[in-house]
């Protein structure tokens, strides 16, 4: 397959299957200038040997179909084509494809958790996971990354008309891991997706989540939450893609960062096509810097080509901690540490307050705390 | 019995000098009103004396019972028995009032209390200021209106019973209603035990909930009159133009 180029928007231009169409990034590309290449392990210019070491472990809800399958299936990437190198690489590379299908009609009735396990930093692996929640159907899902690995994957969340799929993805990675991930939803008519990313663990992680709609109604929540320590890239790559009318989206991304080059990258790419009339969307970028030596770049691009919006903003900020809001609470007698510990975990509360799941959202919790005893 | 002894403090924000000099005791059982004008520093001098780092100190000291208070930092003054209501006070997001409160008792007593013991404190504690009990859900600060605000710094004070209370212009942008009950939690405290409080008012009409001992009328940086109560009514009738005259004269 060629390359196909979507005509209007300047961001994300291509897409392929085809890792050839694509370039070896220098670094000096747009979408690459902020990664730091040398740390890829060799991801991006297909020099990393792949060794496998990531093991997919499926813990299903009844109501939901599991599969593991070659590449010749014939579902896959039908919702999503890749938009870079290395997501182009992971999906000419990878040998086994994990298949979720939640059938129509059907409420799952419990969380489904989908646990990726590296085997160790030499294991370097390409994957690629489909999930289908066909019409009218409802789904939990738990992506759960682990251990320590290479590892370079795409996956597809297809969501069909009525369905609505609610998604955690944790990146709770050992301190050597290096992840290049990309999560692309693909929403049907009235389709609901919410996508709830905590990148946490890596010494490298480059996560995109996308969205397409293909049909209006389509309602997107994008909610993420990092904590960067010293020496991690985490970096998020936004991009939703309002080509249909009377869409919804909504990216909310916030970070706290400590230590000497901690590193937290944002890109919220948001467009809205001269055929999205009535697409409402909102995104939001803070980072908090907790300390000299980190540093967070945040970048959202909002392109309007329609003139008939029902609601289209975006906002970013980077700061450090309001002096006020600890000024307060040591006035009423907490020691600054404290007061530091309450002004952050309340700068994640409303966050966290939204993942479904009560174990993930315990285990976040007490990540955050121990982020913070760092 | 505690003392709170503000000798010769001089205090400037950045490099412009504020206070310019303030000598104050305030010792428990008494209540003192500070009146003055907009800019007279009274802010300044409340927010010195709790340790805000935007207010630097160039010379004088704060003693709380002998204690160098300037030594101490801003958490550590609070649990040494001052308590500072502020004219703004801070919305903070994501911290709920429960939370906030639990955490400021535990740090002032030094041990966490019950938690039965502590929503009980605080259900009544919000009864006795008809703050809706909703509240101690909510962000602390967040949202609230100015009258709801000062209730909750009114709430504080009560909860965490300082040996000494700075409240500041906690009368302002209240209505009548909301005067009175702010008024009675004050009332409350200054009975509940050996406690001193140092009420800062624009306007004369909270005195006549709250009724001081002393009154000492503040312009340009420093006290320039002290009376008794009827300092304050003379106040009322005249305004503050004869000491802002005379201060910038
Ligand atoms: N944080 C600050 N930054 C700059 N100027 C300040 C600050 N706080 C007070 N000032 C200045 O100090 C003077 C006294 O202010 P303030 O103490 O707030 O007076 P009051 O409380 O009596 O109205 C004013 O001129 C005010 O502009
Ligand atoms: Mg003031």
């Amino acid at each position: 397959m060629g390359l196909e180029t979507k005509p209007l928007s300047t961001l994300h231009e291509k897409s392929s299957y085809d890792v050839a169409d694509f370039p070896v990034p220098t670094g000096r590309e747009e979408e690459w200038r902020f990664t730091p290449l040398s740390r890829m392990k060799g991801l991006h210019d297909g020099t990393a040997a792949v060794t496998g070491g990531v093991v997919v472990d499926v813990d299903a809800a009844p109501e939901v179909r599991v599969e593991t399958v070659g590449r010749d299936d014939a579902r896959l990437g039908k919702a999503y084509t890749p938009a870079d190198r290395v997501s182009a690489q992971a999906y000419s590379s990878f040998e086994k494809a994990t298949v979720i299908t939640v059938p129509k009609m059907t409420a799952a009735s419990r969380h489904t958790v989908i646990t990726l396990r590296g085997s160790g930093a030499g294991a370097a692996a390409y994957g690629h996971i489909l999930v289908s929640v066909e019409p009218m159907a409802e789904a939990v899902l738990v992506l759960d990354h682990r251990g320590s690995a290479v590892y370079a994957d795409n996956v597809e969340f297809d969501v069909a008309e009525g369905a609505t799929l609610k998604v955690v993805s944790l990146q709770d990675w050992d301190d050597d891991a290096v992840h290049v991930s990309h999560h692309h939803a693909r929403l049907g008519k009235d389709a609901t997706f919410r996508s709830f990313v905590v990148t946490l663990g890596g010494d490298l992680v480059r996560l995109s989540p996308s969205v397409s709609y293909t049909a209006p109604g389509g309602d997107a929540d994008l909610t993420g939450l990092y904590f960067v320590d010293a020496g991690q890239h985490l970096e998020h790559r936004l991009l939703v893609d309002h080509s249909v009318p009377n869409c919804r989206s909504n990216v909310t991304y916030k970070g706290a960062l400590q230590g000497d080059d901690a590193h937290a990258v944002w890109i919220g790419d948001v467009i809205i096509r001269a055929e999205a009339e009535g697409t409402d969307t909102y995104e939001l970028n803070r980072n908090l810097i907790l300390t000299d030596g980190a540093r967070a770049d945040s970048v959202p691009n909002l392109e309007i080509l329609t003139g008939e919006v029902a609601g289209a903003g975006h906002a970013s900020a980077s700061g450090r901690l309001d002096d006020e809001h600890l000024f307060y609470l040591q006035a009423r007698g907490i020691p600054f540490d404290e007061a530091r510990r309450l002004v952050i975990h309340g700068f994640f509360a409303q966050l966290i307050e939204k993942i479904e799941v009560p174990e993930i959202r315990e285990r976040v919790l007490s990540a955050v705390e121990a982020e913070l005893a760092r | 019995m505690s003392t709170l002894e503000i000798r010769d403090l001089h205090v400037a924000v950045g490099d412009k000098e504020i206070l310019r000099g303030v000598d104050l005791t305030v010792r428990s059982g008494e209540t003192h009103a500070i009146m003055g004008p907009n800019g007279s520093g009274k802010s300044t001098l409340a927010y010195a004396v709790a340790g805000h780092p935007k207010y630097t100190v160039t010379s004088g000291s704060v003693l709380l019972d002998g204690e160098d208070l300037l030594e101490m930092s801003v958490d550590e003054r609070a649990r040494a028995g001052l308590f500072l209501a502020m004219q703004y006070p801070v919305e903070v997001p994501g911290v709920s009032v429960s939370n906030f409160l639990r955490s400021a008792i535990t740090a002032v007593r030094g041990e966490a209390p019950k938690l039965r013991d502590f929503a009980k404190e605080l259900k009544a504690g919000m009864d006795g200021l008809s703050i809706d009990p909703a509240f101690a859900q909510r962000n602390t600060n967040e949202g609230f209106s100015g009258g709801e605000k000062k209730r909750h710094e009114i709430l504080q004070l009560e909860l965490l019973k300082p040996k000494i209370a700075v409240l500041d212009e906690t009368d302002s942008g209240l209505d009548v209603d909301a005067l009175r009950v702010v008024s009675e939690g004050i009332n409350r405290f200054r009975a509940s035990g050996d406690t001193g409080v140092l009420l800062i008012t624009h306007y004369t009409r909270i005195l006549r909930y709250v009724k001081p001992d002393f009154v000492h009328v503040f312009a340009a940086g420093r006290v320039v009159e002290e009376g008794g109560p009827e300092l304050a009514d003379k106040l009322e009738n005249e305004g503050y133009e004869a000491y802002t005259t005379k201060a910038s004269a």
